[in-house]
């Protein structure tokens, strides 16, 4: 205490200490990169997975068709229309006055493969890795993009949904009385609310795309961290550094964000992770029921549903469930890293 | 006294893991013994192991968190404890050996009602249920002093009972099947100082009639005189002194004990300027709390936790409140900085603040400041010391980035820390170390009024003597107005110039402390003194049991 206090560090010993734990739980550490690794790959779905060349050197210049659209008179052809780079025609032009450099898949999630040997499903093969689903478009591809929504949408869903019941449920657990009586209630009645069939009668009305689902889905799962925010809520605003706030003159929302949020948002975390599990499967779901995403759009609860369909074609099935399943798996890793993380009883040894 | 002794503890040593190669020792080579119908009491500040000893005994530890050291050794009638099976400690456990703990609130199953507490103990260990069972248990609990309504006690509930109650039916279940030695951890720590003096006859006129050994574990030197034949003095693990009480304590050889015995709260007020300015008037202040009830929630009568008191708090003088708990002197307290709606009139330097609204009193709680008696539970414990502190400056808009930082160094200088220690986070700190910092998050604001709720009573006695010491000096510095709330009669007779003694929520008696402390008029105050400063209690009914 005389003079030799630590310098201010950016994070205090207390978050030092949940650092030290996540990363004592190897299994959760090594699924966090992995899982990080996955995602951060996916967002770059372009650059791996296209029918488009990354960049095309073609008579002295540079072209980038990932990027810009040119028209197949740019590269020595006929028409005025975009050129086609799985032509081989156009291809050979290319090839007599430069180069192409590709992604390493060829395909992007609606490439239809017309070269295909045998009938749609193809096997796996050395053009199509993990082969092509029965309209002939290639299964690798169409994961990775389908990875990449699945995991974009779950965020999103976790992120939106966890703000919106962390607010509902501060509100409730603070002020209580009437507010938590009434807005109970409410919940109640709502999270009574069938949510497919909202899906379904909406899907009548509207072509449900991305935000569509987004929005439906985040009306009925923004419920699930209510019950524990309020509850952490109802428990602090009793505490004496809370009344020791409002005795300094300190104002409702002052006190509810710095004092009683962050003891609340040890639960919350801890939970989030297990949230985030199950919002990625929620697009999969509704995918694999057709209430989901668009036809035509990337995505792995249609490739299950091609799989069960298809069930002499096992690797749309193995693919689709591999992807699912590893999804899951690391996710959950990764709370149980958290949990350990946050636990202040947890000891190693 | 006996022959034999009962338990031996030869070279105890606990050591629990922290972290993964460390290890942290809480008892450090303790040997003492038990002899039949003795009380040994077990004496040191929190953290000195004295708890872990106790717990050792019944094996109770965390395993195999906490380890013994390989020579410990525990033999209670020729049989070795230390390492002994599950089924040979189940049959010594609540059997031959019982245990009282601190908080009666938490060892009693809130679920379960009297009988079934007390029953379950005679079930495993005796066998006994049904009839025979229950008219062991009206006899257990005649036996602890709930004589009268004993029969309608057995299907309470935890929650319908007093503190004191709560306590004398744990000793009831530690009683049921006649143990040769009870272990009390602090069992009067958590309860008023009137039901203190009523548990310490109790349990020494049981033990003059069962002839079971106790093993009494406090922080409390005036008890262990009270209750205790011999006494061991633990600190950091370690027993540093022991024996007779009568030669301890006046004869005390090692350093610690003489500064044990030396740390209570001594010393009385300065003496006051009589015509100060007032800074604080309440008339007839009332907070009830309504009772709702039927169909339609109508008020149906009042729970009334302070029912009009008046006073006058003048510039630098301290007004001591004391009462039981449930007196409504924590109420009184809240109501008069209006965290609790209260009715009267509250007139603060001047102005009448009772019906001011929330805006317009912000300015004003500047000057009116809290100290709560928990400090572990009054300071947030994600933010740093510098924060907290820092906090209510923020609110108030005062000064800039550079002032502000140098009003915290000010204010922990105030209260005797180092200024450095505003990066570090309250966990880090002792009982009394916190304590200081909820002393200084109040004085940064230079307030002129001080609400100090039991401001000492979570600390051991040694930190409570030195808080009293600078709040003392604080308030001579600063001509701070302290209402200064407290239980514990031996530190409002160090600081109070008035004493207020509340009952109910009504005023029993109320004058110069002085003349309180000297020739009390009413018969509960005077009750009140006895079972502070003699540990006696009073029959005459005044309070409660």
């Amino acid at each position: 205490m005389h003079g030799d206090a630590p310098k201010p560090s950016r994070l205090s010993p207390l978050n030092r200490r949940r650092l030290e734990n996540f990363k004592r739980n190897k299994r959760g550490f090594w699924s966090l990169w992995i899982f990080l690794a996955m995602f951060g790959l996916s967002l770059f779905a372009e650059l791996i997975a296209n029918d488009r060349p990354i960049l095309v050197y073609y008579d002295g210049a540079f072209y980038m068709p990932i990027f810009r659209t040119y028209p197949e008179t740019a590269f020595g052809g006929e028409f005025e229309t975009e050129a086609d780079y799985r032509d081989p025609f156009v291809i050979e032009k290319i090839a007599d006055k430069g180069w192409i450099i590709w992604p390493p898949i060829r395909f992007s999630y609606a490439t239809v493969n017309l070269n295909l040997q045998v009938p749609a499903p193809a096997p796996p093969s050395h053009e199509n890795w993990l082969g092509t689903d029965d309209q002939g478009r290639d299964v690798a591809a169409r994961l990775i993009y389908g990875l990449r929504i699945s995991v974009l949408f779950g965020l999103i869903l976790t992120i939106l949904s966890s703000v919106i019941g962390v607010i509902a449920g501060a509100v409730q657990g603070y002020f209580g009385g009437w507010t938590d009586l009434i807005f109970q209630r409410v919940i109640e009645i709502w999270d009574g609310l069938p949510q497919l069939y909202m899906l379904i009668i909406l899907a009548a009305f509207v072509q449900p795309n991305f935000w569509w689902l987004l929005g439906i889905m985040l009306l009925f799962s923004w419920m699930s961290l209510v019950g524990l925010v309020r509850a952490e809520f109802l428990r602090a605003r009793n505490f004496d550094y809370v009344r020791a706030a409002r005795a300094l003159g300190a104002g409702n929302i002052s006190i509810m964000f710095r004092h009683v949020l962050p003891n609340a948002m040890v639960a919350t975390l801890t939970f989030l992770p297990f949230i985030f599990a199950g919002s990625t499967q929620t697009l999969v779901s509704l995918d694999f029921l057709g209430f989901g995403l668009p036809p035509g759009s990337p995505s792995l609860g249609e490739l299950l549903n091609q799989g069960k369909s298809n069930l002499q074609a096992p690797w749309l099935g193995f693919t689709a469930f591999a992807a699912t399943a590893s999804i899951l798996i690391l996710v959950v890793f990764i709370g149980e890293a958290v949990r350990d993380a946050f636990d202040p009883r947890k000891i190693f040894r | 006294m006996a022959d034999e002794p009962l338990l031996t503890i030869s070279d105890l040593s606990v050591t629990f893991a922290s972290g993964r190669d460390r290890h942290v020792t809480a008892v450090d080579r303790v040997s003492f013994d038990v002899r039949r119908g003795e009380t040994l009491a077990l004496v040191g500040e929190s953290g000195s192991g004295k708890s872990v000893t106790a717990l050792s005994v019944l094996q109770l530890l965390p395993y195999p968190l906490a380890a013994h050291t390989p020579g410990s050794s525990i033999r209670f009638q020729g049989q070795e404890l230390v390492g002994a099976g599950e089924p040979q400690l189940r049959q010594i456990r609540g059997n031959r050996i019982a245990m009282v703990f601190q908080e009666p609130m938490t060892s009693l199953n809130p679920l379960h009602t009297i009988e079934r507490q007390v029953g379950e103990v005679l079930t495993i260990h005796k066998g006994l249920a049904g009839p025979a069972a229950r008219a062991r248990i009206i006899e257990l609990l005649r036996l602890v002093g709930l004589g009268a309504q004993a029969e309608k006690r057995l299907d309470a509930y935890p929650h319908q009972l007093s503190g004191g109650q709560r306590q004398r039916v744990m000793i009831a279940m530690a009683l049921a099947n006649n143990p040769d030695i009870l272990i009390a951890d602090e069992p009067t720590t958590a309860v008023d100082v009137t039901i203190q003096a009523q548990l310490l006859k109790l349990l020494a006129e049981l033990q003059a009639k069962l002839g079971m050994a106790v093993l009494f574990i406090t922080h409390d030197l005036n008890i262990v005189r009270k209750v205790a034949h011999r006494v061991c003095v633990m600190q950091q693990g370690k027993i540093v002194e022991s024996g007779p009480v009568a030669d301890i304590f006046t004869r005390p050889r090692h350093d610690y004990t003489k500064h044990l015995l030396a740390a209570e709260p001594k010393g009385k007020p300065a003496p006051r300027v009589a015509d100060a300015p007032p800074i604080v008037e309440a008339k007839d202040v009332k907070v009830w709390f309504p009772i709702k009830g039927g169909v339609l929630r109508r008020t149906q009568g009042y729970v009334k936790a302070v029912d009009g008191v008046d006073f006058t708090l003048r510039e630098g003088h301290t007004l001591g409140v004391v009462g039981e708990s449930g007196s409504g002197k924590t109420t009184l307290g809240l109501a008069l900085l209006r965290l609790e709606s209260a009715q009267g009139r509250i007139v603060f330097s001047g102005r009448d603040i009772r019906a001011l609204r929330a805006r317009d009193l912000r300015p004003l709680r500047r000057e009116m400041q809290i100290v709560f008696q928990d400090p572990y539970g009054s300071l947030s414990p994600r933010l740093s010391v510098g924060q907290i502190i820092e906090e209510g400056l923020k609110i108030h808009g005062l000064g800039g980035e550079a002032e502000r930082t140098a009003a915290i160094a000010d204010a922990l200088r105030e209260v005797r820390l180092e200024p450095d220690i505003r990066h570090r986070y309250p966990h880090e700190f002792s009982g009394g170390q916190r304590q200081r910092i909820a002393i200084a998050r109040a004085l940064v604001l230079k307030p002129r009024f001080l609400v100090l709720d039991e401001p000492t009573s979570a600390l051991d006695m040694s930190v409570q003597a030195q808080i009293v010491d600078l709040l003392r000096d604080l308030q001579e510095r600063h001509r701070l107005a302290y209402l200064f709330i407290s239980h514990d009669l031996r530190v409002v007779k160090a600081l109070a110039d008035e004493v207020m003694v509340l009952k109910d929520g009504r005023v029993v008696e109320q004058g110069a402390a002085a003349r309180i402390f000297a020739a009390p008029t009413q018969a509960y105050t005077k009750a009140l003194l006895t079972a502070a400063f003699n540990l006696e209690a009073t029959e005459t009914g005044v309070v409660r049991t």
